[in-house]
């Protein structure tokens, strides 16, 4: 086991070595002359060789990767052009309202998915089965951005339900003030026992994190179809059936035991998916995370923001995925052995 | 394309083939669904200048007093904010999003399968090389490295193609990879490096053949990826350009006058869902039609 973990962080490490080698790559040898775009539109001959010098672009490019390295790893992440601030502390204050977002969606995507999912498997080819299978190809196949903006147009603009945009209404911050702690609203609101706030935050939450959790719940519904599926056949099912067990435990505790190391495997990688999802939904809603700086960066032409989130989601996903295989194998030796 | 591979087809002994095919699209109605859709999507493309209400409105036209009329007889969709008819548009932006998604999987294909096949067969440091480098690009989610590479290069619906294409490839190497190496150890494929075969005749006429049926079935099911990849790149302003009638264009152009016009988002954006869930649910049916272990014959 110890094994495993030592080879599978190692071949992080190696990864993520590469991961800011292809940022690099993007940065400096994609947009054509870096200096030039430094430099301005109107700049001489002689302030593009200056901005050359000045952003080291005449040393060796192995000599450049391993400043851009040096400097990655000592915190260094450049400067944001669109805030003017270091694009690791403009991070810092962004990611928490993301992973607050995305942890919440991914939450409502398995109480959602994960029933769906035996349901369908429960009366497979049936009518049932069909819509549910066809509802999950829907939230897969959903353009997010879109989604947003309709769900906000019937729930808030036309129904008047839920608050449009924000992530609480702006006016508790004058009577019932948010102590900040972990920069996640909800969880700042609930462990001050802020109340008012923490309806607020919650009821601000509803639609992004319904958008945000469309895609993994369609995805988990249909592998938990496909997986319990598969295993209600085998005998440790049957016997559980012969024993006398409610078709209702056989399959939601028997069957959906194998289902749950590939709805955990899934869960780490839609969760980075869904922190890019919320480029296209932060945005729309105003909810002042990591895809609204990259959103904001992307429109200001901001190359340093815009690797500096990149390389952030990456690293989360890396981690996220080294996370999952090392948690897999220590519940179940087979993967060990792979 | 999360999913694992499915296997490659079995044969089954007692009914030949095309049955087999035939009993397994009839007892899946979804797919009869999306053929039918596909089709649709497929004509509307073809027939965009023929059955569209106002061709000029796909491009550079504009009516300074149509701005933002509601949906009537005469423009079903309504119109957007410079007066161009929106069912037109969105006819027309059927001939944009498949074109893009053929174009990103063939080149992602033409990269993806040979890395991919040499991998497999020929193993070794190759093999070690090329995997790692794919461990690489996979270890982004894959709309976030179209975002960046897309984000330092020109706006244009090329940039979309390339940028898409560049994160796409590794998926398809991985997938080809898995199965050469399996294929390159069955003894036919001994039995033809006994015959003194070349390695690249092998290669050729041999492994590729007999390892690329998963990959059809996850290209198939692709083509609804990328077309939401690519509206989203548009979407964010990444993409197609004015007047082009791209849908996430068209989309993030009307999100402006939502509030008040809300037929220049809607549209548009279900076309995007209809064609990402038309084609989705192709190569759903597909998988399940192509996986052993649904026999059909129940």
């Amino acid at each position: 086991m110890i094994v495993y973990a030592a080879r599978r962080i190692a071949l992080a490490v190696l990864v993520i070595a590469g991961v800011l080698v292809l940022t690099f790559v993007i940065a400096r040898v994609v947009p054509g002359d870096p200096a030039a775009t430094w430099a301005g539109p109107h700049a001489s001959a002689a302030q593009v060789a200056a901005a050359h010098k000045f952003l080291g672009l005449d040393r060796p490019p192995a000599v450049q990767l391993l400043s851009y390295f040096g400097g990655i790893l000592a915190g260094n992440w450049g400067l944001s052009v669109h805030t003017h601030q270091p694009v690791l502390s403009d991070l810092g204050v962004a990611a928490p309202a993301s992973l607050e977002l995305v942890t919440v969606a991914m939450i409502l995507a398995v109480l959602a998915g994960v029933p769906l999912g035996l349901v369908a498997a429960r009366w497979p080819d049936r009518l049932l089965d069909h819509s549910i299978r066809a509802g999950a190809i829907l939230g897969v196949s959903m353009p997010i951005f879109w989604m947003a903006l309709i769900l906000q147009l019937v729930f808030s603009q036309r129904l008047h339900l839920l608050p449009a945009a924000g992530q609480f209404s702006p006016d508790l911050l004058f009577t019932h003030p948010l102590a900040r702690h972990t920069g996640a609203d909800v969880v700042d609101a609930l462990i001050t026992g802020n109340w008012p706030m923490l309806g607020s935050t919650l009821s601000h939450l509803v639609l992004p994190a319904i958008v945000v959790a469309a895609y993994p719940c369609g995805l988990i519904a249909r592998i938990v179809r496909a997986q319990v599926l598969d295993t209600i056949g085998e005998t440790h099912v049957q016997m559980a059936r012969a024993l006398g067990f409610r078709e209702r435990t056989v399959f939601g505790r028997f069957a959906m035991k194998l289902a749950w190391n590939p709805v955990a495997a899934a869960l780490a990688l839609v969760f980075g998916y869904s922190l890019v999802n919320t480029f296209l939904v932060e945005a729309v809603f105003d909810w002042p995370g990591l895809g609204s700086y990259a959103a904001a960066s992307i429109a200001a032409l901001d190359t340093p923001a815009i690797l500096g989130v990149t390389l952030f989601i990456a690293l989360v996903y890396v981690a996220a995925n080294l996370v999952v295989d090392i948690v897999q194998a220590a519940i179940d030796p087979r993967i060990r052995l792979r | 394309m999360i999913e694992a591979p499915a296997p490659l087809p079995a044969q089954d002994s007692t009914l030949p083939r095309g049955a087999v095919l035939r009993r397994g699209i009839l007892a899946n109605p979804l797919l009869v669904v999306a053929a039918a859709g596909s089709a649709l999507i497929l004509l509307v493309a073809l027939l965009a200048p023929l059955i569209a209400p106002f061709p000029g409105d796909a491009g550079t036209a504009t009516h300074p007093l149509l701005v933002l009329r509601p949906p009537s007889a005469q423009h079903w969709f309504g119109t957007d904010n410079v007066g161009r008819d929106v069912y037109s548009r969105v006819l027309y932006g059927a001939r944009i999003s498949p074109l893009i998604a053929v174009i990103v999987l063939l080149l992602a294909t033409a990269l993806g399968i040979p890395l991919g096949v040499m991998a497999g067969y020929f193993g070794g440091w190759l093999d070690e090389v090329i995997m790692r480098i794919t461990d690489i690009f996979l270890a982004f989610p894959p709309l976030l490295l179209a975002l960046a590479f897309a984000a330092v290069l020109p706006a244009s619906l090329t940039t979309v193609v390339i940028a898409i294409a560049i994160t796409w490839w590794p998926w398809y190497t991985r997938l080809i990879r898995g199965q050469a190496a399996s294929v390159a150890g069955r003894p036919y494929i001994e039995a033809c490096r006994a015959l003194g075969i070349s390695r690249w005749r092998i290669l050729l006429r041999h492994i590729l053949p007999n390892s690329i049926t998963p990959l059809l079935v996850q290209i198939s099911f692709d083509i609804g990826g990328v077309i939401l990849t690519a509206s989203a790149l548009s979407f964010l302003g990444l993409g197609a350009q004015d007047p082009t009638p791209d849908w996430g264009l068209m989309v993030a152009q009307g999100q402006a006058y939502f509030t008040t016009a809300w037929w220049v988002v809607t549209f548009p954006g279900l076309a995007i869902l209809f064609t990402a869930f038309t084609f989705n649910l192709f190569g759903d049916g597909l998988r399940d039609l192509l996986d052993p272990k649904r026999t059909f014959l129940r």
